[in-house]
């Protein structure tokens, strides 16, 4: 178990994750309490977890995007726009489950239109979905006339506000999406296609692979999540704020997935891997946060924390410690 | 006897590079020392002229046994190589060259006249007139071969050696240097002569010593011994199978109806409409220098890229490819030029490298499990000799070689009908290339077809029954059966307008 995990390259998400709880744990006894109040488990672990959720879900989508070299920067304001579309198919008068559909159908359809100008037309991802990120949030505030349109609906809050079996509902999806999303990628050949098309694009096409289908299963799975999320983030607050929904989630889930340990060149990615990236970061953020770190210096402080959790899982800078450790016994020896 | 070698074995790690090998060369004598790469030729002279030592057995020079520790001992007591790369200064002059490691001196200090007029007079035995006192690199590569000659010459040498050291020479260059052999060779010196032009091992050499895997075939006149004879020694054929194969192969082939026919197919200027046919159990080569348009017709075949013209037929079905994947599903497999970025997944194991075409084959849904991902990925690393500790081992750490292999191997886990094969042995080390060439063999055998293209003409012409040549993006020709030989192809070549 042990030697799978450090082969598969969870070590070191997974021993950043647990520096970050133990140092939570130092500074405040009562971290790891949990309670349990009508059913449900409450405690700061729990709500880390739970704050995550929308970012682990973007995350899973993005893992894949840049598991083929690609980047999708539109995800923000996908959620943004499939939350604004829930709200406006309530406002026609569909019911959780015509709005559900709704929101997740436009997901699906911006991450198709970014596989067409990827596949397609050959545009760089960072490209195509630099446009899907400025004229998705763009189609967003027109559909709610850049209003904050507040949801009602109960069944379509509880996505974002209820609980099940002791956790909440969010959370269970989540963990619900990790499994399908490994299931899809790794008992279908599905995941060795993204693979090796992040491998080699190029011999990707010579073993007659079609390298289009592969990116449009990705960045429409992306598209799709990014609904996903903002659904449950629309959800839990209640409303729909297009202006602030979502803003800046694609690059922290482009930083959960670089934490999580898949590399930007593309190839081999880690959907676990990315899920711990996400809750690293979410981990970064409350405990800043209840450090009581002057907001003006949150970003700061987050982005030094960044950097440190980048150089410690480098490489490059671990063989470098390592050799500037040998050095001084090299010379001692000689 | 000159030199008689006995018994020698040499082992690197526990591999055996030459077991037991004999040579015997004698005075006034050209003799040839033949095998294919990887036979242990390289071996055997490293260990004559002092890079090696054996392990056991004995080397007697003139009935003396000798032991040579370095090339320059090895020189000392007669025995000068000169190698396939010219192992010269080439910012010193020529005469520097000639005298390197061992300059004239006069009270302690070079003797620069004495090393001059040397220089001079050994170059002027290979009648070559070139001014000494110029830097080797001012000189064709051919000049720099010969002032490595005179150099190994001027050793006082009673055997010499020249290891592939007419492969950067022109026609007229290979010509000057046969007229000072055959003058050595009066003169009672043993030269053994290695090259791959056989055609040039005809012309020269008295004898011919075989080896093979590393071990003493035998040794053999030329005059008795065949091409085709001393083909089947070297690759270890049968000598009625090898005979067969060359004379009857082609013959049988020919009657076979081809199953692939071209007409007047083509690409705009990337290739003129050429007719092109593939019969069963053939391996076709294209000849051509390059940006002769091998390539091209390659990409065509397999649908990387699209005709403008004419038409292709399977089984006389007409077809049209848009893609490598309708190519595939034909039966057509491609292992193209550039294997590093065109074929390898680098960071992908040497297991996903492997299943990874049959699994695109079988579509999204019917994943392989991992259980007959490892066999079939265990089947073809042990039957091809993939050398990887492990199956999950990054394909990008293996060497070329072995790299190359696995790629075949992707191929041959779908069983395809025709293997189009671009420069499958460039850059691979001289055990695969040997191993990659017996595989096409054995494809052909088994009834596949194979479109070989390969810039080793005499690569070309052992493995191919039927070339087809090349100029300037056209079909010039097709030469078989016993018109195929390198300098048929050569000559092909030059006389196209």
């Amino acid at each position: 178990m042990i030697r799978s995990i450090s082969r598969s390259g969870l070590v070191w998400p997974l021993a950043t994750l647990l520096a970050i709880l133990v140092y939570n744990a130092f500074v405040n006894p009562t971290f790891f309490a949990v309670e349990m109040k009508n059913g449900q488990l409450y405690g700061s672990v729990i709500d880390i977890c739970f704050r995550a959720t929308p970012l682990i879900l973007v995350a899973l989508g993005m893992t894949l995007v840049i598991a083929t070299s690609g980047v999708d920067l539109s995800v923000g304001a996908v959620a943004a726009l499939s939350a604004s579309s829930a709200a406006l198919g309530f406002a026609q008068g569909l019911g959780w489950e015509g709005a559900l559909a709704l929101a997740l159908g436009v997901g699906l359809v911006v991450g198709s239109l970014n596989a067409l100008l990827i596949a397609g037309f050959g545009l760089q991802p960072i490209v195509a979905s630099l446009i899907a990120m400025v004229a998705g949030r763009g189609v967003a505030q027109l559909l709610v006339d850049g209003q904050i349109a507040t949801l009602s609906d109960p069944s379509y809050l509880w996505i974002g506000t209820g609980g099940a079996f002791g956790l909440p509902f969010s959370l269970w999806l989540a963990l619900i999406m990790i499994v399908v999303l490994a299931l899809l990628t790794r008992k279908t050949s599905a995941g060795l296609f993204v693979e090796a098309v992040g491998s080699n694009a190029t011999a990707s096409r010579y073993i007659g692979l079609s390298v289009s289908r592969v990116k449009w299963f990705v960045y429409a799975l992306a598209g799709l999540m990014a609904a996903l999320s903002g659904v449950v983030m629309s959800a839990n607050i209640r409303a729909v704020d297009v202006n602030n929904l979502g803003l800046f989630l694609e690059l922290d889930a482009i930083l959960a997935v670089v934490i999580g340990g898949t590399r930007l060149t593309g190839g081999r990615f880690t959907l676990l891997g990315s899920a711990l990236g996400a809750l690293i970061i979410q981990t970064v953020a409350t405990t800043i946060n209840t450090q009581g770190v002057a907001v003006e210096l949150m970003l700061m402080v987050k982005a030094a924390v960044v950097i440190a959790i980048c150089l410690a899982q480098s490489d490059r800078l671990r063989i470098r410690v390592r050799k500037a450790r040998l050095q001084p016994e090299m010379k001692a020896a000689s | 006897m000159v030199l008689e070698a006995q018994g020698l074995t040499k082992t690197f790690q526990g591999v055996v590079a030459l077991s037991d090998v004999a040579l015997r060369l004698r005075a006034g004598e050209i003799h040839s020392l033949m095998g294919e790469n990887g036979a242990g030729k390289s071996t055997l002279i490293k260990l004559l002229s002092g890079l090696y030592s054996p392990d056991r057995g004995t080397i007697r020079l003139e009935g003396r046994e000798v032991r040579p520790t370095s090339n320059n001992d090895a020189q000392k007591i007669g025995i000068s190589t000169v190698f396939q790369e010219v192992n010269l200064i080439p910012t010193m002059t020529v005469a520097e060259n000639v005298f390197l490691g061992r300059e004239p001196k006069k009270w302690g200090r070079i003797d620069w006249k004495a090393m001059r007029e040397g220089a001079r007079r050994a170059l002027a035995r290979l009648e070559v007139d070139i001014d000494v006192d110029r830097q080797l690199e001012d000189y064709p590569i051919a000049i720099q071969q010969m002032v490595a000659i005179a150099r190994a010459l001027d050793f006082d040498a009673k055997v010499l050696i020249l290891d592939e050291a007419t492969s950067s020479l022109d026609r007229d260059e290979v010509e000057r240097l046969f007229t000072v052999l055959r003058g050595l060779r009066k003169q009672g010196l043993a030269i053994v002569f290695i090259s791959h032009f056989l055609d040039q091992i005809y012309e020269i050499c008295d004898r011919v010593t075989v080896l093979r895997n590393g071990h003493f075939i035998g040794e053999w006149t030329t005059a008795e011994l065949s091409r085709t004879e001393l083909i089947a020694k070297m690759m270890g054929r049968e000598l009625l199978a090898a005979e067969k194969a060359v004379a009857a192969e082609t013959d049988e082939v020919k009657r076979v109806k081809p199953w692939l026919e071209c007409k007047d197919f083509g690409r705009g200027a990337a290739i003129q409409p050429f007719e092109l046919e593939v019969r069963p159990g053939e391996t076709l080569g294209l000849a051509g220098l390059l940006g002769s348009g091998r390539t091209e017709i390659a990409r065509l075949l397999f649908g990387l890229d699209s005709a403008t013209s004419g038409s292709m037929t399977i089984d006389g079905e007409p077809v049209k490819f848009s893609n490598p994947a309708d190519a595939i599903d034909r039966g057509f497999a491609m292992a193209p030029e550039d294997r590093k970025t065109q074929a390898i997944f680098p960071q992908l194991s040497v297991r996903e490298n492997i299943i990874l075409a049959l699994q695109n084959q079988r579509g999204w849904a019917r994943a392989l499990s991992r259980d007959e991902q490892d066999r079939i990925a265990d089947q073809f690393i042990k039957a091809m000799g993939i050398r990887a500790y492990d199956a999950e081992q990054p394909i990008e750490t293996l060497s070329g070689g072995n790299q190359q292999k696995a790629i075949l191997a992707r191929w041959l886990a779908l069983d395809p009908r025709l293997l189009i094969l671009d420069e499958p042995t460039r850059g691979i080390d001289v055990g695969a290339k040997a191993e990659i060439l017996k595989l096409i063999h054995e494809q052909a055998n088994k009834g596949k077809s194979v479109v070989l293209i390969t810039s080793e003409l005499e690569e070309l012409v052992r493995v191919s029954d039927r070339v087809a040549v090349l100029k300037d993006r056209r079909k010039i020709g097709e030469l078989a059966g016993s018109q195929l030989t390198e300098q048929a192809i050569m000559s092909t070549i030059g006389e196209a307008p």
